[in-house]
């Protein structure tokens, strides 16, 4: 496992529309984590919530970045865009709400669950937007 | 049920020749939305969806899940398959419908999983 006084770090560019790469970061993240020895319910759920965050920057911020920094206490997970922006927070976060249009929900995405399954996930959630400027998410699942 | 079970039972063809057929599955999950998939953690080792395209092998790695069921005849291309046999994910490919192909596995004993919505 990571040793306690230095974190991994890891750094991941989301490109913008684009399906098949979409999952990339958070696929190379589990398989990391899972190499380390970290419990498969922490991965799993550390996993989950990139791979929402992942594509919402894909789908909907024209791409982003995410810094993850892992220790063995925890998975803190950084994503940040330049992309539109969420007016309304607490309607984003509500189960069902989406903007996704006819094209993203032929692809599977747009249920509106992706910012409520990566607060349910996690220990620690916190989303601030700008519109116009972007979108911040910071999240942290605790190992045990 | 197995993986092999699955495959007579909705007279399916296998996608990916590699995979280990013998592999035990008890529960399912039938969705085309992603994220409804990725909404409850149920130790689902099936996803049955009638969406192609490389996020449902990705959602299924995500749930650890080992089988993936493309309904309505649906075929994945090269890439999809890749993947999915970069994760050891068996690919089945069955010409019934959704409903039918929940049906048939649901009446030999396949289920929603624990802690489900009602199964
Ligand atoms: N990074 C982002 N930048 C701008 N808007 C966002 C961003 N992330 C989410 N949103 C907005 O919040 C809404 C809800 O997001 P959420 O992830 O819950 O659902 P979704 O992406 O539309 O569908 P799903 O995640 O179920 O496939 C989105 O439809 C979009 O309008
Ligand atoms: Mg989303």
């Amino acid at each position: 496992m990571a040793s306690e006084s230095e974190p991994i770090c890891l750094h991941y560019e989301v490109p913008g529309n684009d399906f098949t790469r979409a999952g990339e970061a958070s696929a190379d993240l589990k398989a990391r984590l899972k190499a380390l020895g970290f419990p498969s319910a922490a991965v799993r759920r550390a996993a989950i919530a990139l791979y929402e965050g992942e594509i919402n920057l894909a789908i909907h911020a024209h791409g982003g970045h995410i810094n993850v920094s892992v220790t063995p206490q925890r998975i803190d997970m950084l994503l940040w865009d330049e992309g539109p922006g969420i007016a309304d927070i607490p309607l984003a976060m509500s189960e069902g709400y989406s903007t996704a249009p006819d094209e993203v929900r032929s692809l599977g995405f747009g249920a509106g669950m992706g910012l409520p399954n990566m607060k349910k996930y996690t220990d620690e959630f916190e989303l601030t937007s700008t519109v116009g400027v972007g979108t911040r998410i910071a999240m942290a699942v605790y190992v045990s | 049920m197995k993986i092999n079970d699955i495959l007579s039972i909705l007279d399916a063809r296998l996608l990916t020749p590699n995979a280990d057929l013998t592999r035990d599955v008890h529960t399912a999950c039938g969705s085309d939305m992603m994220s409804d998939v990725l909404a409850f953690v149920k130790d689902q080792s099936v996803l049955v969806t009638g969406l192609n395209n490389p996020q449902v092998v990705r959602t299924a790695d995500m749930m650890d899940m080992i089988c993936i069921v493309f309904v309505r005849g649906k075929e994945p291309d090269a890439g999809i398959l890749a993947l999915a046999q970069e994760r050891e994910i068996a690919v089945l490919c069955t010409r019934h419908t959704m409903f039918t192909a929940c049906g048939l596995l649901y009446a030999h004993g396949l289920r929603g999983g624990v802690g489900s919505d009602g199964e």
